[in-house]
């Protein structure tokens, strides 16, 4: 783990990099690297993230300058920008179920090929998907998400990234930390080692490889 | 009573005390306001929350509490909060007794479209697909009509939400079950006669050997 500004921390990030972010309607996101990807103009990344959140607020922000040229997401009703972008085909952004989306990302980080769900069967997200009958029941082979960057809000980051998460802050953040090849991490707190007990570290710390400094 | 007070009371006599309910956004938000008094019942928030109160007083909400809509509310004592991946999976999983979502189509055979207008509106279905295929028990709260058109439909044209059919349909005007397989109405809204909702319902009701009106 290695601590960073966040200029630092953005520079490492190429255009067209696929860069998942935490957070749910901008809860829980990273906001500082939100700021920085769009004053260092970042452009055409992949983004892996739940919703588009609203302009101005968390990913939002992306869609406010054009910075998107792909999403996987599940929602993104809130933010005419972006279903504007998709309507006008600026932006490819493809719409999964919520829990199928976690699941993915989840099995990216954990070494799975992907797995079996019962949701969207029957529907129009079973297209071009193999199903797999299992005890006699139908799922859909949903394979695994992973990315170049994850962008993760935490509640407390220690010195040696054991990270802790607040409250409805922690959806998609812990599950992200483990799914991309670069992990950079920003924290309402950066705590001494110990001030985190270890039964309370959600995400431990050889995840994570940068730590955005606070102030 | 205006439509959605009928509708949000009605759904609400469907809770019973330990249930886990996840309540979708627009009128089923409403149902949490007229949960019978001395019924002890949990609700979701898909976003990662268990004991989901009231909307906080001015000064008092927590820019890390929020529901799935993103506005402010508050953790009763108790609550407990966790990742998308295990609040899925109490949702996929049939952990959650009771969801509550409301709805543009259901069709006689009680499938649910209620995430996207093709052309129109393309918002993303968010948990909704989840919800629908994973709940023990899925209630479907909306208007009985649109713009004079009905959402009970006899197949629907819509993206289906799920091919998993729905349990119950609560509208302003009537309660609609599925006994059998068939779809079939069993209450209708205080003034509103079985005559008056056969002649705006679309798909073919049956109709149960006593239709009685809602109580709440």
């Amino acid at each position: 783990m290695k601590s960073v500004s966040v200029e630092e921390a953005v520079a490492l990030i190429p255009n067209g990099a696929i860069v998942m972010v935490g957070g749910f309607m901008g809860v829980g996101t990273p906001e500082r690297l939100l700021d920085e990807l769009v004053r260092q103009k970042k452009s055409g990344l992949s983004l892996i993230s739940n919703d588009a959140a609203v302009p101005g607020k968390g990913v939002g922000k992306l869609f406010d300058g054009a910075q998107v040229s792909r999403m996987i997401g599940t929602h993104i009703g809130l933010n005419p920008k972006a279903q504007q972008q998709m309507l006008t085909k600026q932006t490819a952004i493809d719409l999964i179920p919520q829990g199928t989306f976690v699941e993915r990302i989840r099995a990216g980080g954990c070494g799975l090929g992907g797995v079996l769900t019962p949701t969207g069967v029957g529907t129009l997200v079973e297209d071009g998907k193999q199903k797999i009958d299992v005890n006699g029941k139908t799922y859909l082979l949903e394979t695994a998400l992973r990315a170049d960057f994850a962008l993760v809000h935490a509640f407390l980051a220690d010195y040696l990234g054991n990270l802790t998460y607040a409250l409805t802050a922690r959806n998609f953040n812990p599950v992200m930390a483990m799914a991309a090849d670069t992990v950079i991490v920003t924290a309402e707190h950066i705590v001494p080692v110990g001030v985190i007990a270890p039964d309370h570290v959600v995400t431990p710390g050889p995840l994570v490889d940068y730590l955005v400094a606070n102030g | 009573m205006d439509a959605q007070t009928i509708i949000a009371r009605r759904v609400a006599q469907e809770l019973r005390s330990g249930n886990l309910v996840n309540l979708g956004i627009g009128i089923p938000t409403l149902v949490a306001n007229y949960v019978p008094e001395g019924l002890k019942v949990f609700f979701q928030s898909e976003n990662g929350l268990i004991g989901t109160g009231p909307i906080p007083e001015q000064g008092m909400a927590h820019p890390l509490l929020t529901d799935a809509g993103g506005k402010s509310i508050s953790a009763l004592p108790g609550a407990a909060t966790f990742d998308s991946a295990m609040s899925f999976g109490l949702i996929r999983g049939g952990h959650v007794d009771i969801t509550v979502l409301g709805g543009l189509q259901v069709d006689s055979s009680g499938r649910l479209a209620n995430w996207m207008i093709p052309g129109k509106m393309v918002p993303g279905m968010g948990g909704a697909m989840d919800l629908v295929s994973g709940a023990k028990h899925v209630i479907v709260a909306m208007q009985h009509a649109a713009k004079g058109k009905s959402k009970i439909v006899g197949k629907c044209n819509l993206p289906l939400t799920s091919e998993r059919p729905v349990d119950l349909v609560v509208t302003d005007m009537a309660v609609i079950a599925f006994p059998g397989g068939k779809i079939t109405l069993m209450e209708t809204a205080p003034g509103v006669t079985v005559a008056e909702v056969l002649a705006v319902t679309e798909a073919d009701l049956a109709i149960s050997d006593k239709v009685p009106e809602m109580r709440f």
